[in-house]
């Protein structure tokens, strides 16, 4: 049952974009094309997955214990930093396919806040290591649900003819507001 | 820019020195910060404490065992010229929409909530931050657990919870909850 | 470029939020009332500039291949102190702001102007690009937090001029208010511009 909590507020609820910001430079960047909107969501679900076990492990193996809390930033984004460069490594050894598919978005998750945001948030609500990792793959869903979303409505507004100021990132906030208006209504549902 | 010979001795050494300065200029700065970070909960403690209790001449601090778990929850004895009128317990939920709530709740000594006050939360501003604002509050005032259940209504409780913030009120509830049942089981120990 | 125009630069022409589109998480995020956009925005210029001055100090000494991971930890220490300074001295704006000041870290507009300015520019003039950029940033994000403030809560800084107990337009402070507001926002700054590019071009 907790499980089933985290899992719908972590996609729905408390969409990480639409509610949360996090991950906004992407979500506005990679959202023109629907095949880019797709591969980044899973590099993104990949990552956050394992940077958030890997974060959990170091705070609680080794920061808590040794009384470190508040080298708990700095040591976060080195860890994301070098992990990502390590996978991407990793994925270009192993599958040239894989790595033409996922390889060019993998550089611009370090900066992605959604997964560092991830690994601190799960320290602050206090999750073991298993509530951990099912938050962290359906904050990633629910990263890929928003951008996929809104590259779907990005694809049909190239056809639509807006006013020149609108053009480009005013009009996807604009959308992206009444995206998170239509996701406030799930908060009825827990 | 000069660039200096990369070799693997100067890249490491040079990331060392920068990582060594990092840390013992953070340990210095958190030398400095945790004294006044301390100051600021005590003062915080103490401003709620004026407003969940009846006028005392003196205070107890006494920590009893929290009955959700292994810690203890810290209870101030509220005692005026020798009796001892109220207790004021510093509980928590980890349940809020955004992480931990830190609530005060006065109790008189037939554990009839005297009131409540906000120590630390971050809910959503406009929605769940209305926990702090005196009329959700104000239910509880004069309640004794006893005969009024603390849960949401949606939950067959008898509290009215905000509008669009039952996440809130519930993880409120679970906070008092929490007071009222440790704070009976050691009265009854006691 | 005189020093005056390197500063002014971060405020109008290349403002990281309206015009470089960076730094949009805290610019949505922590704009729910003028004081939090403030905070969010002093906060950030603070890690801006100082890290700005320490990368163009040691330029000269850092290796090239590893200059990012360097950048990462000058800029990581400088947000722990402003997370640790907020938490002592004003706690309930670090409440408000809560994991966006940690956050700062991935703020691509501190990386970037390490990498496109610090690393290649003398120490003042590194300083003055940091507080142009921050202090652009922080127009802003107050700007913005006043504008969701005043149709949300119907107050400004906190000072409720509707009546006490009547709540404004409670959308503009939720997120919807953020995405709404800030597109309208730059909207406005992109119509300034096309007019204003237009006339020169008629003159």
């Amino acid at each position: 049952m907790e499980y089933v909590i985290i899992i719908i507020s972590a996609i729905f609820v408390s969409n990480v974009v639409l509610t949360q910001f996090l991950g906004i430079c992407p979500f506005l960047g990679v959202s023109q094309k629907m095949s880019t909107a797709i591969g980044m969501s899973a590099a993104v679900i990949f990552v956050l997955t394992l940077a958030t076990l890997v974060t959990y492990i170091v705070y609680y193996a080794l920061l808590a214990p040794l009384h470190l809390q508040y080298l708990q930033t700095i040591a976060f984004i080195l860890i994301i930093a070098s992990l990502v460069q390590m996978v991407e490594i990793i994925i270009k050894k192993i599958s040239q396919s894989l790595y033409q598919a996922l390889g060019i978005y993998l550089p611009l998750i370090t900066t992605n806040c959604a997964v560092l945001g991830v690994a601190l948030l799960v320290i602050i609500k206090n999750y073991n290591l298993g509530e951990s990792l099912v938050y962290a793959v359906s904050i990633g869903i629910g990263f890929g649900l928003a951008l996929i979303i809104m590259a779907g409505l990005r694809e049909r507004l190239e056809f639509s003819n807006l006013p020149k100021a609108f053009q480009g990132t005013p009009i996807a906030l604009i959308l992206a507001g009444i995206l998170s208006l239509a996701f406030m209504g799930f908060t009825g549902i827990i | 820019m000069s660039k200096k010979e990369s070799s693997l001795l100067n890249l490491v050494l040079t990331l060392f020195i920068i990582a060594a300065l990092a840390a013992i200029l953070l340990a210095l700065v958190n030398k400095i910060t945790s004294g006044p970070i301390a100051d600021a909960q005590q003062q915080k403690e103490k401003d709620a404490l004026q407003k969940v209790l009846p006028s005392f001449t003196d205070l107890k601090t006494i920590y009893i065992a929290n009955i959700d778990g292994s810690d203890s929850l810290k209870v101030y004895e509220a005692i005026s010229n020798g009796t001892v009128i109220g207790y004021a317990v510093n509980t928590y939920t980890m349940q809020g929409f955004n992480g931990r709530i830190e609530l005060m709740v006065g109790f008189d000594t037939t554990l009839t909530i005297i009131n409540t006050e906000v120590i630390n939360q971050a809910e959503t501003p406009g929605l769940g931050d209305k926990i702090t604002k005196p009329d959700f509050r104000e239910q509880f005032k004069g309640k004794n657990p006893e005969n009024f259940i603390l849960k949401v209504k949606k939950d067959k409780g008898d509290v009215d919870a905000i509008t669009a913030s039952t996440i809130t009120s519930r993880a409120f509830c679970d906070a008092l909850d929490r007071a009222y049942r440790s704070l009976k089981a050691w009265k009854g120990g006691a | 470029m005189n020093q005056w125009q390197n500063f002014s630069k971060g405020i109008l022409k290349e403002n990281p939020v309206l015009v470089l589109v960076l730094g949009m998480c805290p610019a949505l995020a922590t704009t729910s009332s003028a004081i939090n956009g403030l905070g969010m925005g002093l906060a950030s210029t603070f890690v801006l500039a100082l890290s700005n001055v320490i990368i163009s100090a040691v330029r000269k000494m850092v290796p090239n291949i590893i200059r990012i991971p360097i950048f990462i930890v000058i800029i990581a220490t400088f947000v722990t102190i402003v997370d640790m300074v907020m938490h002592a001295f004003v706690p309930d704006l670090y409440n408000a702001l809560g994991i966006f000041i940690p956050l700062i870290v991935v703020n691509c507009m501190v990386l970037g102007r390490a990498e496109a300015f610090a690393s290649k520019n003398d120490i003042l003039s590194s300083l003055i690009d940091g507080l142009g950029i921050g202090i652009g940033f922080t127009l802003t994000l107050t700007v913005l937090g006043s504008i969701r403030e005043i149709l949300g809560a119907g107050s400004i800084f906190g000072y409720k001029f509707i009546a006490p107990t009547a709540d404004g337009i409670l959308v503009f402070i939720l997120a919807p208010g953020a995405f709404l507001t800030l597109g309208i926002l730059m909207a406005l700054n992109n119509l300034y511009k096309n007019k204003t590019s237009k006339t020169t071009k008629n003159s």
